[in-house]
């Protein structure tokens, strides 16, 4: 797709109908030439900085620490330790306590007696420039008693473990089960496994996972007598503004918090962050405005992680490839402490592990396991991509021991399209679809049938280039989320959305929305859609979004929920302004409300050509309101709010052609083709983007990214240099395509699109790694599939193992040691 | 991050530029393209009291021929030296492999001398530098100059033989007619990373027999290293699969290579055995 126009419509201007149409960002302009206001860019008068000292040590009490020396030097205005906030800084909220019994250690978000994590805050300087804070953190003298580090989930489980928390019983936070036979969804798991003809076991690892934004995350507060106004780099301000408030004791009401363009998140964002908590403290503390802005290195070791489990699944099937059962056991790291959604993140996944797949048993068991490590927390998918890379993988491994086609074996146990809507297994009512329809789409896209004619002459000829092909149909559950349903699975909060429409006097339309953007573009989005609504021009509608003054209801932006939730919100709006103003029009034009037609922005009468008023003179009318019916308000502004009543579940196949240099390991995607079906479409070249970066992601997660710890805790991949992010030059063309099955619980028949790319392409890529060696006797290989790992499956056997936790060499090694960041010693 | 404060001066010749570094102090820094300085002391691994810009030194930039050589100014950018005409019709190889260093931005500011000076063993330029015997014109104070051979300039790990005070001002190396074939082999995870081995090789052909080769390997010990025993084997063999396959399996000898997340030393090893048989095949264009 090239980023023009879509020629189909009218005119570039005024397309016939907004929505669907390949309308580029109004947004890009200012985001890409930095015309914007980012976090950091904001100086209020007097502003102070804030640099935080970050424990070098995995797991110790603090013996001693001395702040003097800091505090003497140029332009500290004051130097805080965990002592000083012991009292008010309370715990950093956990939303969602999975089980009644869950174990919450508590967070602190500075630390007080004793550090667990690497990265963790131990001192913060405040000065007047951030130099100047900068510097005088080198000044603080601290000792560390150390005490034993538990980095391994399988050994932090065991009897007799080192605890990550002495004043806890174990290291494991909450068992979590669901069970489909308890629930009454499915049949007895044991059951379905003991009569099984066939069961196929494996052990699968999700590594550990850094979200990498692009923009730091950065935080300002300024004070205004009793008020504070929380400027921050976060996907979540309204979310924010409550847990904060709750958090420093600040009153709800005197709490402004203000998320301006935000550069990406990927759920790493989805926080509230110690730094954003101890910023307003301080400030509280100071009554001066305060500045922090992370720089990368503390990005990666202190912003939380995505992923981090190990995966127990078992499929039973008989010979004939039917599927029987399902059984799942997680370990799931959450790393030193509960954030804000940490133990959620995977229970999330219990839904998603049957796939698309007919199981008639299941059962799901995750622990949530402490470790000293940077917690993890929300990242692309959230417990989606974890549970959808299981059941695929397996899915192929289970071809493999039943001798049967990969995708045979999906076809004929998959939902089939005349069986929508359809319960799953899991308890979810799948809402639409047809996976043979996207199935056939991605094979033509692919090549399928060429390209495994290729693979049988490279594997005959016995190439040191092998081909493969892997395949992943996957569905996801989005649109998060109905308030019931999260109030069942005890979430601390609703999933409707907000919106409110207002109608300028000049028949321009600002719209202000509770889903805060950080990148996704809701403002070009919705004004397509309240265009297409209201009738009016599209550079007429301005999206105003991010400050909870301007926007006072929202929940934000993750779970691929803001057009399917956020989006609808905006529809019912929209319905709402036009039913007011066509009681102003009927009154105007002296006709019967019934006797108006509404089209194109106008209201006419019907019968009567050329009698008519067009919004935006309603909205001028009603502005003066000289003159409008007894008994209404003077206004045509309104506001809607929207509580879904099903999740959306977008679903697609995703296939990768994969080629493997037998001779280096090597792996270089040779084709990705995939077609997703998300439902209605509002602009095809958002769709298309998030489709991009996704991929991006997920095939990252296969190939290149992992936040490595050595022995003792250390984050080894502390830099970019370590931590592989990868470039459009590592990245295939992407082939990509849709079908389009409307959701049936939204207005707008939008499914999200925001994760699909991310979950769906992780398993593919790995799958076709297997497929082009597993005739010399790979069977599995971990992620991400360094060519080293590649290498040593081929030709010594196992898995690749585990990696070197060394850093590599450039720039002399840089990587966390006793005094932060220092050179390794090489 | 930010750099801790240091002292700056920004001189416009080279003797100002010695000058600055005989004023500047007991830890002198140069910042020439500063695509390793500058990330270096922003994570504070250097704490440099004067930091000598020479990036005005326009003096030091360009690539002229002096008969038989090359002359490439130390300050001459990646960019520049991938564009310039005497280096694509004589210094292929160096060209090859200024191509893959870092990313677009990274060439623009970075210099050749700088990623000589910085003596990176997974630095791309150290290797072909070694492999094409190059010679380094060094600038002291009170304008005496001496040439190092490439094979006495790599000392250890980020180490040269730079003392303090001098100033690298150009390196020489053999103009390589169209009787030779080169290739540089550069095996990383991503495009913009640094190599986790990579082989410099150039061969000169009469015929069907190899009459010389030059084999520099990235990343395979503290330095770059050459792999002699490969040269060795290589010349006076018939150019075929079989004899360049055999001389490319003695890539490893000698060396020792770290152990970090990207490799581990018997992959590294395995690596360039296999990049210098590629390496080899395409120089010699089989």
């Amino acid at each position: 797709m090239t980023l023009t126009e879509d020629p189909s419509t009218a005119t570039p201007d005024a397309p016939a109908k907004e929505v669907g149409s390949a309308r580029l960002r109004k947004e890009d302009a200012r985001l890409i030439t930095g015309k914007t206001t980012w976090t950091d860019n904001m100086v209020l008068p007097g502003m102070l900085y804030m640099s935080v000292l970050r424990s070098p040590i995995a797991h110790a009490t603090i013996s001693n620490l001395d702040v003097s020396a800091a505090k003497d030097r140029p332009n500290v205005v004051a130097v805080y330790t965990g002592q000083d906030f012991k009292d008010e800084q309370g715990s950093i909220p956990c939303a969602w306590p999975v089980t009644p019994d869950m174990v919450n250690p508590g967070h602190p978000s500075i630390a007080v007696d004793s550090v667990n994590h690497v990265g963790e805050a131990v001192a913060i300087v405040v000065a007047r420039s951030r130099t100047a804070a900068v510097d005088a953190v080198e000044a603080i003298d601290v000792d560390y008693e150390p005490l034993p580090v538990v980095l391994d989930m399988e050994e932090a489980v065991k009897e007799g473990s080192a605890l990550v928390h002495d004043h806890t019983e174990s290291n494991t936070s909450y068992h979590f089960v669901f069970d489909a036979g308890e629930a009454g969804t499915g049949t007895d798991t044991d059951a379905a496994f003991d009569a099984a003809e066939v069961v196929v076991s494996r052990r699968f690892v999700q590594q550990r996972l850094i979200p990498a934004f692009m923009e730091p995350r950065s935080v300002v507060v300024g004070v205004t007598g009793d008020n504070y106004t929380l400027w921050s780099a976060t996907q979540i301000p309204h979310i924010l503004r409550v847990m904060a408030a709750l958090t420093t004791g600040i009153p709800e009401h005197k709490l402004r918090v203000i998320a301006p363009d935000v550069g990406g998140g990927f759920g790493g964002k989805l926080q509230v962050n110690p730094e954003e908590i101890l910023a307003l403290l301080i400030a509280r503390r100071l009554g001066k405005p305060i500045k922090w802005t992370e720089t990368r290195s503390e990005s990666l070791m202190t912003a939380h992680h995505g992923r981090d489990q190990v995966q127990f699944i078992d499929v039973a099937a008989d010979r004939e490839g039917n599927v029987k059962g399902l059984r799942v056991r997680l370990l799931a790291d959450m790393g030193a402490y509960l954030r804000l959604i940490t133990p959620g993140v995977p229970a999330l996944g219990a839904f998603m592990f049957p796939g698309i797949y007919k199981f008639p048993a299941y059962r799901f068991e995750c622990d949530g396991v402490f470790t000293n490590k940077v917690p993890t927390d929300a990242y692309r998918g959230a417990g989606r991509p974890e549970a959808t890379f299981a059941i695929e993988r397996i899915m192929d491994e289970l071809a493999v021991e039943l001798s049967m086609d990969p995708m045979e074996l999906r076809r004929k146990n998959w939902i089939n399209a005349e069986e929508f809507p359809f319960t799953t297994v899991a308890g979810l009512s799948y809402d639409s679809g047809d996976y043979e329809q996207a199935t056939q789409a991605a094979l033509e896209l692919l090549g399928y049938d060429e390209l495994r004619a290729e693979q049988a002459r490279r594997r005959e000829s016995g190439d040191p280039v092998q081909l493969g092909i892997g395949i992943s149909t996957f569905t996801e559950m989005c649109g998060l989320a109905p308030s019931r349903v999260l109030g069942s699975l005890s979430f601390g909060a609703g999933g409707w959305e907000q919106a409110s429409i207002r109608m300028l006097p000049t028949g321009k339309v600002e719209v202000v929305t509770g889903s805060t953007p950080h990148g996704q573009g809701h403002e070009t989005a919705w004004s397509q859609i309240v265009a297409d609504e209201l009738g009016v021009p599209f550079d007429d509608v301005e999206v105003l979004h991010g400050d909870t003054a301007v926007s006072a209801r929202g929940l934000d932006t993750y779970g691929s929920r803001s057009l399917v939730v956020g989006g609808t919100a905006v529809v019912k709006a929209a319905e709402k302004v036009v039913a007011k103003a066509r009681k102003v029009a009927a009154h105007l034009l002296e006709a019967s409300e019934d006797d108006l037609e509404f089209s194109g922005g106008r209201f006419s009468v019907k019968g009567t050509p050329g009698a008519g008023l067009a919004i935006q003179e309603i909205a001028l009318a009603i502005f003066a309101s000289h003159d409008y019916p007894e008994g209404i308000e003077p206004s045509i502004d309104a506001e809607a709010a929207f509580d879904p009543t099903n999740f959306s579940f977008p679903h697609g196949t995703h296939l990768c052609a994969m080629e493997v240099d037998t001779d280096t390991g090597f792996v270089k995607i040779r084709k990705y083709a995939c077609v997703d079906d998300i439902g209605n479409i509002v602009n095809p070249i958002i769709v298309e983007g998030q489709m991009h970066g996704g991929l991006a992601q997920g095939i990252s997660q296969a190939l290149y990214e992992e936040a490595i710890y050595d022995a003792d805790g250390n984050l080894t991949t502390g830099t970019f240099v370590d931590y592989l992010v990868p470039s459009a030059m590592d990245l295939p063309h992407f082939d990509t395509g849709n079908t389009t099955h409307a959701a049936p619980d939204n207005p707008l028949g939008a499914k999200g699109v925001g994760e699909a790319g991310c979950i769906a392409s992780t398993p593919a890529v790995v799958n076709a790694a297997l497929d082009a060696v597993r005739h010399l006797g790979v069977k599995d290989i971990l992620m991400p599939m360094t060519p080293e790992r590649v290498w040593r499956a081929i030709h010594q056997g196992g898995d690749g193992g585990a990696r070197a936790a060394e850093g590599s060499n450039a720039y002399g090694g840089a990587r966390t040691t006793e005094s932060g960041i220092e050179e390794a010693a090489k | 991050m930010i750099p801790a404060s240091f002292a700056y001066a920004r001189p416009t010749t080279v003797d100002e530029a010695l000058q600055a570094i005989a004023a500047g102090g007991e830890d002198v820094k140069i910042l020439a393209g500063g695509q390793s300085l500058i990330p270096v002391m922003r994570l504070r691994l250097a704490a440099p009291e004067t930091v000598v810009d020479i990036t005005r030194v326009t003096e030091l930039r360009g690539v002229r021929e002096d008969g038989d050589s090359l002359v490439i100014g130390a300050m001459t950018t990646h960019h520049d030296v991938i564009t310039d005409p005497l280096i694509a019709q004589y210094g292929k190889l160096i060209a090859e492999a200024t191509e893959t260093v870092a990313d677009p931005a990274v060439r623009h500011r970075g210099t050749f001398g700088g990623a000589l000076v910085h003596a990176d063993p997974a630095g791309d330029l150290p290797a072909v530098a070694l492999a094409l015997d190059a010679e380094f014109v060094i600038a002291g104070l009170g304008g005496a100059r001496r040439t190092v051979p490439a094979t006495e300039f790599f000392v250890d790990y980020l180490t040269t033989a730079l003392a303090d005070g001098e100033l690298l001002v150009e390196v020489r190396v053999p103009k390589l007619g169209s009787d030779w074939g080169v290739r540089y082999e550069k095996f990383n995870r991503v495009a913009q990373a640094w190599s986790i081995v990579a082989v410099a090789a150039a061969v000169r052909r009469e015929g069907s027999r190899i009459t010389e080769a030059r084999i520099g390997l990235t990343n395979m010990g503290s330095t770059p290293i050459r792999a002699r025993a490969v040269e060795a084997a290589l010349v006076g063999a018939d150019v075929s699969l079989e004899t360049v396959t055999a001389a490319a399996a003695q890539a490893a000898e000698g060396t020792e290579p770290s152990s970090d997340l990207n490799a581990q030393a018997d992959y590294r090893q395995h690596l360039a055995r296999v990049l210098t048989r590629r390496a080899v095949t395409a120089a010699a264009g089989l």
